[in-house]
């Protein structure tokens, strides 16, 4: 059979479809489909290869912020220093300078330090270290005059040294830690003072110069009531102006315009919005600087085109014969598309806000055009306080040079991903739960 | 039919020359039509028809694939309105008021003049909320045992109840084509309409659910008035008291059923009928 095919004439009575001819076709049609299947296979291993480096560098930098290096002090809470008179007073325990106690509790558990050696010694302990014995006194004051063990982070050098990031190798003149300070920390660390913990300062302060006392929070709140602003105005806005553009408006020249400019609007640098939100808002309007208000209006405005862009592709996919049903039985147009339409365009929407939320979250530029980058210690508790926001936050630690802001720099994108990562997961569920069977 | 109705009548069919309707006829017409065009952007789809639709009759609309059938059902219920870009010119009456007329509420009409369409179109609801929909919009019933009879005799008359009262709580889109089509039915039913638009209602369904439906139609004849496109001419002969046969936008003949199709005046009528062409 094979060697009469080999060799033609076909014979007449074959069909069309079992030709020599046919069978290379079929062959070449395989092999099309085997390589765009190894075509889309590579670019698939290729994209998540980079991811990978990408996490690989992210984690392995920033693994380290998420704990933090403490000293455990017996911190003698001495009456004489803290409140000679004895009257317990919130007001006067407040104004004590509790450095005093802790560089005293340091030094006995260093063992003693060597004469010209205690700023050196006093460097060991983070700055904010005061801070929490004095909160440890204002809510225990009947401990007053005992000695208590109270653990204090280490200072971000000192953190640094004990995690390993610092060598003894170098010189000593170019490294942070000195040879005498070495020497305290490895008689701190015989002595059990020393131990590394989860970092929850990381998740609980706000930004500070100290790098083991900056943290997170202020940046999560300010991202949080950014886009609460952005979400509250451009949700509804969004939605009413493609309802309106794809049922209402009648097809002209002057919705053509429109339909472009809003295709434009979602393609201008976002920088341009927060000059906009500079000039306007903020100069024009005179509503403060750094406020998250700001920043959600200037968000919302480059969110709208992505909203109504998905609204009005989701209005669209819903068939026409849906409409055609309502408002055969007597619905108005506006209950057709409330009772019907929009409801199946939903998931479509929702899908829509959410990733126009998450590029808003991730959003830099217009933030520093409107002072969002502003360095503030202070979490903010409303919509006109300053505030940073996460990519905000990253962009400033980034900029510093401590080791310490290096590796919050890689745990704030980490936690940034996180964020991306979970509204992402929320828009695919939103879309599975809403979605209707047809 | 009252007094204001019939002048009206009488002025609109002495305005348009080619008036069809005999003089007998001119008391019982619940729709009519004179001159009317349909335009789908430039082409015109429909070349000025003039019928009449009489109450309690059924009239068969009649003609090969794209002569406009549908087209003009739509026009009585102004459901071109929401086609983009079709037009529409003529006058249509609905009891002697034109239903052009701005006074006249298009949401009202469409209460009035319901409609089934050509390809079945449940909503991806329950069969319960399909039927329930166009109720609860005119707020029809007063509770909800009340919204549930309606539901029940609308499923009943359109011969679906038996197989869905089990799963009204399961999506219409769920069912099967020819279900799908009696589900819209018993919706367009349960509004209770005055005239009854179907386009092609058996196209999907069996002899039997076939046969039902058209019991259904002379039921509905005696309160209702019902325009029913049909590519089945034994169908058309059934249930139809008038017919009007299509062709390429024109309306080539129009009369009572029986003299349609025993006695056509028009060659292609003659030839449409016995199959020779279409
Ligand atoms: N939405 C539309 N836009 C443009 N042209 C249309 C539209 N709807 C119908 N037409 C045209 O109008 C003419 C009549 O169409 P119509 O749907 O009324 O035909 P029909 O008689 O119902 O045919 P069938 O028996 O196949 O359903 C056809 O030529 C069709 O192409
Ligand atoms: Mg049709």
């Amino acid at each position: 059979m094979t060697d009469s095919v080999a060799n033609p004439p076909a014979p007449r009575f074959a069909s069309v479809h079992t030709s020599p001819e046919a069978r290379a076709r079929l062959r070449r049609r395989y092999a099309a489909e085997r390589r765009f299947r190894i075509y889309g296979i590579v670019a698939i291993a290729l994209a998540l290869g980079v991811l990978g480096v990408l996490f690989f560098t992210l984690v392995s930098q920033g693994y380290s912020a998420f704990v933090q290096t403490e000293i455990a002090l017996d911190v003698h809470l001495d009456p004489e220093t803290i409140d000679p008179e004895g009257t317990r007073d919130p007001a006067r325990l407040q104004r004590v300078r509790y450095n005093r106690l802790v560089e005293a509790a340091l030094r006995e558990a260093a063992g003693g330090v060597a004469e010209g050696q205690e700023r050196a010694l006093a460097a060991l302990v983070s700055t904010g270290a005061q801070f929490i014995v004095r909160d440890y006194v204002l809510a225990n004051p009947d401990r007053i005059g005992e000695t208590v063990r109270i653990r204090v982070p280490a200072s971000s050098n000192a953190d640094q040294a004990y995690k390993g990031f610092i060598s003894r190798d170098v010189p000593e003149n170019q490294r942070r830690i000195s040879d005498a300070q070495f020497a305290m920390l490895d008689r701190l660390e015989e002595a059990g003072r020393l131990a590394t913990g989860f970092n929850t300062i990381l998740f609980t302060n706000a930004d500070s110069r100290q790098p083991e006392l900056a943290g997170l929070w202020g940046a999560v709140k300010g991202s949080f009531y950014t886009l609460l602003v952005c979400l509250v105005l451009s949700f509804p806005i969004g939605i009413g102006a493609a309802i309106y553009l794809e049922e209402f408006a009648r097809k002209g020249r002057l919705t053509d315009l429109i339909e472009v400019n809003i295709n434009n609007l979602a393609a201008v640098p976002s920088i341009i919005f927060g000059l906009l939100g500079l000039a306007v808002f903020i100069q024009l309007f005179g509503l403060p600087r750094s406020a998250p208000l700001v920043g959600g209006i200037v968000l919302a405005l480059m969110t709208l085109p992505t909203i109504i862009i998905a609204t009005r592709a989701s209005l669209k996919s819903v068939p026409p014969s849906i409409r055609e049903a309502a408002v055969g039985l007597g619905a108005s147009k506006l209950q057709a598309i409330f009772h019907h339409i929009l409801p199946l365009a939903f998931p479509g929407v929702l899908t829509g806000t959410i990733i126009g939320m998450a590029q808003a979250l991730g959003e830099t530029a217009p933030l520093l055009m409107i002072g969002m980058n502003a360095f503030i210690t202070e979490a903010p508790d409303g919509l006109v306080d300053g505030a940073t926001a996460l990519p905000a936050q990253i962009y400033i630690w980034a900029d510093s040079p401590e080791r310490g802001f290096v590796e919050r720099t890689s745990a704030g994108i980490l936690v940034l991903l996180v964020f991306l990562i979970c509204m992402n997961g929320l828009a695919i569920y939103l879309r599975k739960r809403f979605e209707k069977r047809w | 039919m009252d007094d204001g109705a019939m002048a009206t009548t009488a002025s609109l069919a002495g305005a348009a020359p080619a008036a069809p309707a005999p003089r007998a006829e001119a008391g019982r017409i619940k729709m009519m039509a004179r001159d009317v065009r349909v335009f789908y952007g430039q082409t015109e789809a429909l070349h000025g028809i003039d019928i009449d639709v009489l109450a309690n009759e059924v009239l068969a609309l009649i003609g090969p694939s794209g002569c406009g059938k549908s087209t003009f059902l739509r026009c009585l219920n102004r459901m071109n309105d929401t086609i983009e870009g079709a037009r529409v010119t003529g006058t249509i009456t609905l009891d002697g008021e034109d239903i052009h007329d701005p006074k006249l509420d298009v949401v009202q009409l469409r209460a009035r003049v319901g409609m089934v369409f050509q390809k079945p179109n449940p909503f991806p609801k329950s069969i319960f909320d399909n039927v329930a929909y166009g109720p609860r919009l005119h707020g029809l019933a007063a509770d909800r045992t009340e919204l549930a009879a309606i539901v029940q005799t609308s499923l009943e008359r359109a011969g679906l109840w038996d197989e869905v009262k089990d799963r009204m709580n399961q999506p219409g889109t769920g069912l099967s084509g020819g279900q799908q089509q009696r589900l819209c039915i018993a919706r367009a039913l349960a509004v209770n309409p005055e005239v009854v638009l179907m386009d092609e209602p058996c196209s999907a369904l069996d002899p039997i659910a076939t046969a039902r439906i058209e019991e259904l139609i002379d039921e509905l004849r005696e309160s209702y008035t019902i325009v029913i496109v049909t590519h089945s001419m034994q169908q058309a002969a059934r249930v139809s008291q008038k017919t009007a046969f299509f062709h390429m936008g024109n309306l080539i003949e129009y009369g009572d059923t029986e003299q349609i199709f025993t006695s056509p005046r028009e060659t292609r009528t003659h030839d449409y009928i016995t199959g020779r062409f279409g």
